[in-house]
């Protein structure tokens, strides 16, 4: 039995495909929809078969990956728009005011200068973030902010970042979330039930924040930074998928470490085993530290070779960024001019 | 194709490595006069050329010098002249010349990597990532043993003028291994390239001439077979260092033997690559990637053997070959590239041979779907599943991208399988289970073994092969011995054997007559063909009859050895208090062994009683360091350790010489014991009825059956059948020139470790001939690196 990575059937499928949205970016000629993930019983067997995660081997692969791969000229511009494609345009600050979102949706709307689409020959197409990504109180204002561009709005919640309220309340956080029209919802997991192995527990509760999803997306953020294992991740990754994630996301953005690349690998990995079991396709988001073209052309490298083609579309692949646009603009003038550009050049969100 | 096409297509796209700089350095050369001796650049004497060309096309390169007998000539005449002052330099003065090297290397990195990419058709990855830099690693590295070598080698010196014959695979790294090490250790050096791969030498010469290396210590001479040969025979070099294949390694012992060289060999091998149900399999299928299709398989430590746990085998293989449709066979300058060219149309040609018949003995060959480039020496990356362990892509090396594979059921059957092979140089282990990991390594036999790791290399740890894969280590202390001599306390020339010690008066009949037999697997036993040699006393009577010893003899001898597990499985302390008893219970009889040595030898009775006594002194000696000649822990660049464990080598058979009959067989026996091997000892012709009496004393000391075994008889006959016999792994001969030249010649059935006297005995009785210097030949250096991280 082959374990290539397939496109989900989604036609002998009992599972209602995620509801028909406006894309983000227009005409993605993707030959294949996502089936969305129904989640499965609580398996610790299989659990158990995937917790063999070699840290150094892992380190040692993505070491070897970013070297084993480079991406230049005409195909660089185009992998840099496809990681603002599969961005989820983010402000999560304690400090943050209607005005600043509206401020980063129009961004998010508009996010490279014309000369720059024209420079590049990308009129012809819509190609901008695919969310944006808020708390709660400025989900109403996002939504408002992006009517009609297809552009998702998506809101932490579950008491981002730590999850440490009540299960009823971070419930009633999501629904509510909902209710102000935010079609993504990412949430984060208690990291304390994964130190004492309360997969039951964890299982359970991010079955109840699916449920409170509705249709919405749910991303569930394992806080990477905090597991302190790769072990951990991979088994937090595969009970987050077994409980109905449509994504699994790494950090978010308050632990000290945030997205490495070797989490990455460890998730992308849960993420083919959790394929190979199921023939679910589980989307992946990488979030906090990754400011750099460079580094995002890393991780479009490990979803192409770990993972395929699939995920490098914004409905199975998002990175969680903020100041990575401005970077990404700056790499793009350079391609187009040969002068390499500086941040104020570029509109800010 | 633009932007928006390649928006949707996402692909990598060509990422070509510039090779202008490559291009002028080619440009701008005399390859007719590529001969660097004596600092200078010659043209071969004949004037003859040969061609280098570029794997990936096809086309020329450069016609480069081909050295002649008379060009070696030359070059080892500059390396001897250069020794002296070389030799007598500093360590802080050779240490800054391999400083400059490294840095000069280094200051040149993209240029060694783009030529060696162009010239030998690894992907430029590899030689950017990994062989430039672990090339210069190893000159920066040595820099500081040739500091460190007065405080950390004692008593050694360096070894003089070496040859070294390098292979095609590595160019520029096997260059390096070679001269850091010999640089370090105050040695000159002629080195040959291989002809398929000449031009990083030549860059590396002019790295040289520029960081100020005294002219004529390193001297590198481009040449075919010829100039090969003449460096092999050259009476003027005193160590080979040779990489290449196990073919060429035992012509080179054959053709070395009785010289006096000093050998080191790092040949072939068919590593076998174990992944355990409870490994990680994600990584372990990585761990191929950089096993058996790095430098498109042409490695001689490649992971070529893949050994998978039933349970797993079916989704490990699975994994194996999506990965493997994800490998980029393609240019090899381009840096998205995995798989470039093999090296040469006649490579390539062997590896499909191979993989042909392979699948004609039943193996099931499987490839990618992938298009080749259309010119160059490519080959896909083949997966042969259903490889039974008699296939010829189990048994041969194939030195190309070609992976055989084999399920096992237990541990006991991957260790049988991973061993079941006349190589011996590398192994991968992989659990995540430490316990597991742990107890597997030390059983395989392997020079190096990787713990969810492969191809794992560093100046630090040492880099060699058991069995047929060679002898001696690259990398590390253990390294460095490689190009240092001892010093011995040497001994009287030993003389043929003659038949002239025949006994003329018999026994006076007055005691009771005793038989001396052989003593084999813990028994005494009569000789198979019996027939007995009679021994004579100093003054021609006759002392008594021991067994002829035959080849019969040393079969069940060694099979005997073999058998035997309970020694070299032994605790060190246990095998410490054994001696200890030994030593003991020898004593005890001092008197008898020495009124035998008085009868015997003639020697008085004070001379004989103080050869027992340092007899027992030496046993004493051993004992207490066998718990104490221990191994070291490597450190790698890398969040790993590297145990280097000192291993037995495994049977070891010891011809002892006539001098200090007792003192000279227990001198050699001892070390060998203390460091767990099983020995068939053949003791002096002479004077066998000491190593008869010492039968009994060991019959009582708690000795395992079979750890030691005692064949009498004709010396140089038994030394004859000890180096052919392909089960005993290592042969100590102090006996006359041409029996010692014998046994090196006859070793190369197994390649095993044969130590000669030349035809010299040592000083026995000399305190120096003892320690170190004996346990090291005792035992083989395994490196086990183990990566840790949670």
């Amino acid at each position: 039995m082959s374990s290539t990575i397939r496109e989900a059937d989604v036609g002998s499928s009992k599972v209602t495909p995620l509801p028909a949205r406006a894309a983000a970016n227009t005409a993605v000629p993707l030959d294949h929809r996502v089936a969305r993930n129904p989640g499965m019983k609580l398996d610790l067997g299989f659990m158990e078969s995937v917790r063999s995660v070699n840290r150094s081997a892992l380190e040692r692969r993505v070491a070897s990956l970013t070297k084993r791969r480079s991406i230049k000229a005409d195909n660089q511009a185009a992998w840099l728009l496809r990681a603002v494609a599969c961005m989820d345009l983010t402000t999560l600050n304690s400090n943050d005011t209607e005005e600043r979102v509206r401020r980063l949706c129009a961004k998010a709307i508009n996010p490279f200068r014309r000369d720059i689409v024209e420079g590049l020959g990308i009129s012809g197409e819509t190609i901008r973030p695919a969310a944006v990504c808020v708390y709660h109180p400025f989900v109403a204002t996002a939504v408002d902010a992006l009517r009609g561009t297809g552009i998702h709005v998506a809101a932490v919640s579950t008491a981002f970042p730590h999850g440490l309220t009540p299960l009823s309340t971070r419930l009633q956080e999501i629904e509510a979330s909902v209710r102000d029209g935010a079609d993504e919802i990412d949430v984060v997991i208690p990291r304390g039930l994964v130190f004492g192995a309360k997969w039951r527990e964890l299982y359970n509760e991010i079955v109840s924040m699916r449920a409170a999803c509705g249709d919405a997306h749910l991303k569930v953020i394992l806080g990477t930074g905090d597991l302190a294992t790769l072990r951990n991740v991979m088994l937090a990754s595969m009970v987050a998928m077994m409980a109905g994630a449509d994504f699994i996301k790494t950090s978010t953005g308050k632990e000290s470490v945030n997205a490495t690349l070797p989490v990455g690998l460890a998730m992308v990995r849960a993420i083919r085993a959790y394929f190979e079991e199921t023939g679910y396709l589980i989307g992946f988001k990488p979030a906090g530290g990754i400011s750099t073209a460079k580094a995002s052309l890393d991780w479009l490298v490990l979803m192409k070779e770990e993972l395929g083609r699939p995920w490098l579309e914004p409905d199975l692949f998002r990175f969680g960024a903020s100041s990575l646009l401005t970077d990404i603009e700056r790499q793009l003038e350079h391609h187009l001019t040969g002068h390499y550009s500086a941040n104020h050049r570029h509109a800010m969100a | 194709m633009n932007i928006l096409d390649r928006y949707h297509a996402m692909e990598y796209g060509p990422a070509p490595e510039a090779r202008n700089e490559a291009d002028a350095w080619l440009a701008a050369r005399d390859f007719g006069k590529a001969l660097f001796i004596g600092g200078d650049w010659k043209a071969a004497s004949g004037g003859k050329t040969f061609e280098t060309s570029e794997p990936s096309s096809g086309k020329l390169l450069a016609k480069v010098s081909d050295a002649s007998a008379a060009d070696i000539d030359a070059a080892v005449a500059a390396a001897t002249k250069a020794l002296p002052k070389w030799s007598a330099a500093s360590g802080y003065q050779r240490a800054k010349v391999l400083y400059a090297i490294g840095r000069a290397m280094q200051r040149h990195q993209r240029l060694f990597a783009v030529l060696e990419t162009i010239d030998n058709g690894k992907p430029i990855r590899e030689s950017r990532d990994i062989d430039v830099p672990l090339a210069i690693r190893h000159f920066i590295h040595h820099a500081g043993w040739a500091q460190a070598l007065d405080k950390d080698f004692p008593g050694h010196k360096g070894v003089g003028v070496v040859g070294q014959i390098i292979p095609w695979n590595f160019p520029l790294l096997m260059l390096a291994w070679k001269i850091a090490p010999a640089l370090a250790a105050g040695c000159t050096v002629v080195l040959k390239p291989a002809e398929f791969t000449p031009l990083t030498a030549i860059l590396f010469a002019e790295i040289c001439e520029r960081a100020g290396v005294p002219k004529g210590v390193v001297n590198i001479v481009q040449g075919g077979p010829e100039a090969g040969v003449a460096i092999v025979n050259h009476p003027g070099i005193q160590k080979i260092a040779f990489t290449g294949s196990s073919e060429v390694g035992k012509i080179i012992r054959k053709a070395t033997a009785g010289s006096g060289k000093k050998l080191s060999l790092e040949l072939g091998g068919k590593s076998a690559f174990i992944v355990f149900e409870d490994a990680d399999l994600d990584s372990a299928v990585e761990g191929l990637v950089d096993g058996i299709w790095f430098n498109q398989g042409q490695v001689c430590c490649a992971g070529s053997r893949l050994l998978v746990q039933e349970g797993i085998a079916d989704a490990l293989i699975a994994k194996v070959k999506t990965r493997m449709s994800r490998l980029r066979v393609g240019s090899p300058l381009d840096k998205n590239t995995d798989i470039g060219p093999l090296v040469d149309l006649t490579q390539l040609d062997r590896v499909k041979g191979l993989v042909a018949e392979g699948a004609r003995q039943g193996a099931v060959c499987w490839q990618p779907d992938a298009a080749l480039p259309s010119s160059g020496y490519y080959h896909l990356p083949t997966l042969a599943t259903g490889v039974s362990p008699a296939n010829i892509l189990a048994q041969e090396e194939v030195f190309g991208p070609v992976l055989a594979t084999m399920t096992f059921r237990n541990t006991e059957e991957a260790i049988e399988l991973a061993n079941n092979t006349r190589y011996g140089l590398a192994a991968s282990v992989w659990s995540e289970n430490v316990n597991l990991a742990l107890h597997v390594a030390p059983q395989l036999k392997a020079g190096v073994v990787w713990v969810n790791g492969t191809n794992m290399f560093d100046a630090a740890c040492g880099f060699g092969g058991y069995r047929e894969s060679g002898f001696g280590r690259e990398g590390g202390r253990e390294g460095m011995f490689e190009y240092l001599t001892a010093k011995l306390p040497l001994g009287p020339i030993i003389k043929p054997a003659t038949t002239s010690a025949q006994p003329v008066e018999q026994a006076d009949g007055s005691a009771i007559d005793r038989t001396a037999k052989l003593f084999i697997g813990g028994k005494q036993v009569r000789p198979d063909g019996n027939y007995s040699l009679a021994i004579a006393t100093a003054k021609g009577k006759l002392a008594g009859e021991v067994g002829l010893g035959s080849r019969k003899d040393i079969r069940d001898a060694v099979s005997a050895a073999r058998a035997c597990k309970a020694w070299p499985e032994a605790t060190a302390y246990n095998r410490s208090q054994v001696l200890y008893y030994l030593a003991e219970n020898l004593s005890g009889r001092a008197g008898e062994f020495t009124a035998r040595l008085t009868g015997l030898t003639g020697a008085t009775p004070k001379a004989a009683r103080e050869e027992v006594e340092q007899s027992i002194e030496r046993l004493f000696l051993y004992a207490g360091l066998a718990d104490k000649f221990e191994g070291r822990v490597h450190q790698p660049p890398a969040r790993a350790v590297t145990l280097a464990l000192h291993e037995p080598v495994g049977v070891v058979g010891i011809v002892a010489p006539d001098t200090s009959p007792l003192l000279g067989l227990i001198s050699l026996v001892a070390p060998a014991l203390a460091m767990g091997n099983t020995v068939v000892a053949v003791p002096s012709e002479r004077y066998p009825l000491l190593a008869t009496d010492l039968y009994q004393v060991i019959e009582y000391s708690d000795i395992p059956a079979g750890a030691i075994n005692i064949v009498t008889g004709r010396s140089a006959e038994l030394a004859g059948v000890l180096a052919k016999h392909d089960d005993v792994d290592g042969l100590w001969v102090f006996a006359d020139a041409e029996t010692c030249a014998k046994a090196e010649a006859e070793s190369i059935g197994n390649l095993k470790r044969v130590w000669s006297g030349n035809g010299r005995g040592l000083d026995w009785a000399s305190d120096e001939a003892a320690g170190d210097a004996f346990l090291r030949r005792a035992v083989e250096v395994k490196n086990v690196w183990v990566p840790y991280g949670d």
